[in-house]
């Protein structure tokens, strides 16, 4: 039996990290993701591991130290939430420019500017749909407990590494914050120099008398190397769309209405389905574990088969949008949203989702 | 002796190092830019660590610098080198890693960066070209640019009232305790030239000895931006730059006094 | 001791910037009258008086300048 441990999101992810063999984490104080960074210092992963932790003088440096680790080859990554994420998104766009693989988590508060420290999902579009300047998409995972916490940073550099991409991990307040038990998978261990020479040949690790010397940058003055290029990504993009959806659906074989939801607002929407399902209404519900890739094919598939869709969503409706593409038409598509913190009960989702129903 | 005889590879004194690519640098006639990348190159295959070496190049002009030293390059965003090295080097200790920046990268946007890579005593090399003026954008003033100096965006001279005074950072960056080498040189003269790599050559090992930041930065021409022959703008950086930013070492922890 | 220099310019790829001639302590270098491929009145030796003593080459900023150095 796997040792289970009580801890944190926050702390699952520093966890995992070290136990990950990541080489390197460098980050900026921000509520509500500060454990992250606390857990590793106190960890003191650099006397055992040998892995990096570095706290930045500001989300911009953070961001770039991962562009400068990424570059070496190394395993490395950020966290940080809304606001700060918002001053990576100059490194988030150089990082998939130049191909960089990295993790980087978000644990979203409520926004625009300021906001608010309490938890939300609003930064959907910024992360699902690029962020920073420029034709690029980054790979988005919704963890919606403190194990998926743990588990996302492996699969996330693993697809990093897989598709040379930045992963965001997009989670929220509440999976940093809330503490469960978390199954501590087997270690790895970090990379070797000559692993990492096998896995990433382009990275700047010296120049040998056997290769030229490596380059890595997202300049291309020349407007047909960078269509190439755009062009090159796209592929890339199809590739990661046809591999590596990933979902839960709960209850939907029979159903007739079909909730989406991602990250904490999924867990919500189970209890929805339970209380529906009890008074005889055949609800499901689907969690886009992937946000990008998104569930679009899926998603299609279902929309044949039910009475409606409803996305719950802690912002004013963003992922509903990618819902509707997926929908087409074929059958009405709401929303139900909380904001600046505010975290909906199930009984004001059943209430909301009768309403858009004409149900009773 | 005549000259054919003279010109023959064992009379050869002085060569393109191999660590410089064949490319044909972009760079203008006469810019320095071309001189320091030179020097670096020669300290470099000097100390024989061609395969010891990350470099990160800046935006500006010199963001094409990974097309003329040949060794393994990170291009940084706009200011974010020091970000970059510190990382690499951190990650790689054994490494000697090196940003070059121009004064519009390193003294504007970039200056979180730099005074906190100083701050924390980073082990890397900085090479700070300073010419008063952003050369790729076309000549705008840079926080470097002197007062009265004529750019594109002061044209009647850069006024301090309307513009701030120019941003003197090597002396600011000596006093912080994480800098362990901090000079200021300059290429226009075979004399200065010399000196310039040997400054660039003790950052370079200073960076191995565990003792912070090295930071040289070379008073430098963009005659292009300056609107003079390269020869003038040499002189007039001696007779106008020089004042305001006079050459020679400005801190050094390993110096017996 | 006295040595007497020569130097070749790359003049493919010499800028015709100056900043050699000016460092030149025997007055050994001029820019040609001739142009190369870019347009540039490119570097050249003139006379005997050459002492290659490479102040030239180690300023010139596309490093075009070979030199060569004997004793006499």
């Amino acid at each position: 039996m796997a040792e289970k441990i009580l801890m944190k999101g926050n702390e699952a992810i520093a966890i995992s990290a070290i136990r990950n063999g990541a080489d390197g984490y460098f980050g900026y104080p921000i509520t509500p993701q500060s454990e992250v960074m606390e857990t590793l210092m106190k960890e003191r992963p650099w006397l055992t591991t040998g892995m990096v932790v570095l706290q930045a003088e500001s989300e911009t440096s953070s961001i770039n130290m991962v562009y400068g680790g990424a570059c070496c080859g190394k395993k490395v990554m950020t966290s940080s939430s809304s606001p700060g994420i918002s001053l990576m998104c100059e490194g988030l766009s150089y990082l998939a420019g130049a191909e960089l693989p990295c993790v980087i988590v978000n644990c979203q508060r409520g926004g625009p500017g300021l906001g608010t420290i309490q938890p939300s999902q609003s930064d959907y579009n910024q992360c699902v749909k690029g962020g920073g300047h420029g034709d690029y998409n980054a790979i988005v995972l919704a963890p919606a407990s403190a194990q998926d916490m743990y588990d996302f940073v492996d699969w996330g550099f693993d697809l990093a590494f897989k598709y040379r991409t930045p992963v965001i991990i997009l989670a929220d307040g509440i999976v940093g914050q809330m503490m469960e038990k978390v199954e501590l998978r087997p270690e790895k261990p970090r990379m070797t120099k000559e692993e990492l020479l096998k896995v990433a040949p382009w990275a700047t690790t010296g120049k040998t008398a056997d290769r030229p010397y490596n380059v890595i940058t997202s300049l291309a003055l020349e407007s047909d190397v960078q269509e190439r290029f755009n062009q090159k990504l796209a592929a890339k993009y199809e590739v990661i769309k046809e591999n590596e959806v990933k979902y839960e659906e709960y209850m939907t074989e029979d159903a007739e209405y079909v909730f989406v939801a991602f990250g904490c607002s999924a867990r919500i929407g189970e209890a929805v389905v339970d209380q529906l399902r009890e008074e005889g209404i055949k609800a499901g519900l689907l969690r886009p574990v992937t946000l990008f890739p998104f569930p679009t094919k899926r998603i299609a598939e279902l929309s044949g088969q039910v009475k409606s869709m409803m996305t719950l969503e802690l912002n004013l409706g963003q992922m509903v949008d990618d819902v509707r593409l997926a929908v087409n038409g074929k059958c009405p598509v709401g929303f139900y949203g909380r904001q600046g913190g505010i975290i909906y009960t199930p009984d004001e989702i059943v209430e909301a989702f009768k309403k858009f129903n004409n149900l009773k | 002796m005549n000259i054919e005889d003279i010109k023959k590879p064992e009379n050869i004194v002085y060569k393109k190092t191999p660590i410089l690519t064949d490319n044909v640098m972009h760079y203008c006639p006469g810019c320095s830019h071309g001189t320091v990348h030179k020097l670096i190159a020669e300290v470099i295959e000097e100390m024989g660590i061609q395969e010891e070496t990350i470099a990160v190049s800046p935006v500006g002009c010199s963001v094409f610098a990974y097309n003329y030293l040949n060794v393994d390059w990170q291009q940084a965003a706009h200011g974010r080198a020091p970000a970059l090295a510190t990382a690499a080097k951190r990650l790689n200790p054994e490494k000697y890693v090196f940003t070059y920046q121009g004064d519009g990268d390193l003294a504007s946007i970039g200056t979180a960066e730099i005074i906190h890579a100083c701050s924390r005593g980073e082990n890397i090399v900085v090479i700070f070209i300073n010419n008063g003026i952003y050369g790729m954008t076309g000549g705008q003033m840079a926080p470097t640019t002197l007062l009265g100096m004529k750019t594109s965006t002061t044209p009647y001279g850069r006024d301090a009232k309307l513009n701030g005074f120019p941003l003197v950072l090597a002396p600011m960056i000596a006093q912080l305790d994480g800098t362990a080498f901090i000079t200021r040189q300059s290429v226009h003269t075979a004399v200065a030239a010399r000196k310039a790599k040997a400054a660039i050559k003790k950052a370079f090992e200073y960076s191995q000895k565990g003792i912070g930041l090295s930071f040289v930065e070379i008073v430098a021409t963009c005659n292009s931006g300056w609107k003079m022959s390269p020869t003038a703008a040499n002189k007039w950086m001696v007779e106008n730059m020089f004042p305001k930013y006079p050459l020679g070492d400005i801190k050094d922890v390993l110096k017996q006094e | 001791m006295a040595f007497k220099g020569a130097i070749e310019v790359d003049t493919a790829k010499c800028k015709g910037c100056g900043v050699c001639v000016e460092n030149c302590p025997t007055k050994s270098i001029e820019l040609s009258k001739m142009v190369n491929s870019k347009g540039y009145n490119y570097a050249e030796m003139v006379g005997e008086a050459c002492i290659g003593c490479s102040n030239c080459a180690i300023v010139c900023p596309d490093s075009v300048i070979t030199v060569y150095r004997v004793k006499i």
